[in-house]
């Protein structure tokens, strides 16, 4: 009997963007600790211009390749696994609250974005870049009862977006060093 | 890369670099006032005409507020990060300073009594 060398006896199946049982589990723990550690490493990068909620953004990373072969909801896992143990770890509830908000919407965005099948990676990341600072200064401006932080929004915008871009750059990087094309080829619809 | 990513790109920047036009044409002329908002209350009004200093302790801690000069700035901050001392004092109309850990926005205002609510921005909130 020929034995199928295209990764699935590992439980990958690139082809399909399936993986199953337990290594679903397993990658899943990985993707999040690592994730975590690009939260940390990015508290050590001072990227200080005075407006809280400019950074890379280098945790997402993580979901935004994941999207590219997970499930959905698995990468969805991921990154809610992420923000509440680094915000149980690291950060406090209302640090906890602008994460989750940041988090869920460019989840939400580069979801659809890539549904679409109009983008690469890069411009997938550039949306959930921008979509994550909107949630955030959201948040912020519900807990402080103004909507005057709409002056933030365009500094925010900018550096999400390049930020984004930056971040699906790289991603497309690792999605070829994976072979799973980086959105050169048109992805299977799943 | 795709085409589309691009533009999608030029177009956020675009739209940003915009909307940085329109919200500044808003905001002209200098405040002869500085509001002092927690939580959406107003906890304090003062002049820009003459300098004070002023402490503002809540629940959720505490700011120090100077005015000098014509300018209204946080000198004092016992947030962990400490970004409201490092933005821009507030000499105009609708300038703000936020201090997000303590739920806390400096705004400036025409003059004292009044705020720079007329033009509708806050009536969503309140």
């Amino acid at each position: 009997m020929k034995r199928k060398m295209d990764g699935t006896e590992h439980g990958f199946d690139f082809a399909k963007g399936r993986i199953s049982g337990a290594k679903t589990v397993a990658l899943c723990g990985m993707l999040t600790a690592l994730a975590m550690l690009f939260s940390y490493v990015e508290t050590l990068i001072p990227l200080n211009f005075g407006i809280p909620g400019i950074k890379l953004g280098l945790a997402n990373l993580v979901v935004l390749t994941g999207l590219y072969y997970l499930k959905p909801q698995q990468v969805l896992a991921v990154s809610l696994a992420r923000i509440l143990l680094t915000g149980f770890l690291f950060g406090n509830g209302m640090s906890i609250l602008y994460s989750l908000a940041g988090g869920l919407l460019s989840f939400l965005v580069m979801r659809l974005l890539m549904r679409t099948g109009e983008f690469s990676p890069a411009g997938v990341s550039i949306a959930g870049g921008v979509a994550h600072n909107a949630g955030q200064l959201i948040v912020a401006g519900l807990v402080v009862h103004t909507a005057k932080l709409v002056y933030y929004m365009p500094v925010l915008t900018v550096s999400g977006a390049l930020t984004g871009f930056l971040m699906g750059l790289l991603s497309i990087r690792v999605l070829h060093a994976l072979k799973l094309g980086g959105g050169m080829k048109k992805r299977g619809e799943r | 890369m795709k085409k589309k990513d691009l533009l999608l790109l030029a177009g956020l920047l675009l739209a940003a670099g915009l909307a940085a036009l329109i919200l500044m044409a808003g905001r002209r002329g200098e405040a002869g006032a500085v509001t002092v908002r927690v939580d959406g209350q107003v906890v304090g009004i003062w002049s820009l005409a003459e300098d004070r200093e002023e402490d503002i302790d809540t629940e959720y801690g505490h700011n120090h507020l100077s005015i000098r000069q014509g300018a209204a700035y946080m000198t004092e901050a016992d947030c962990p990060d400490g970004y409201c001392m490092q933005q821009k004092k507030i000499t105009g109309i609708g300038e703000t300073i936020v201090c997000l850990p303590h739920r806390l926005v400096a705004e400036g205002v025409a003059a004292e009594g009044q705020t720079a609510d007329e033009d509708g921005i806050d009536a969503v909130t309140g």
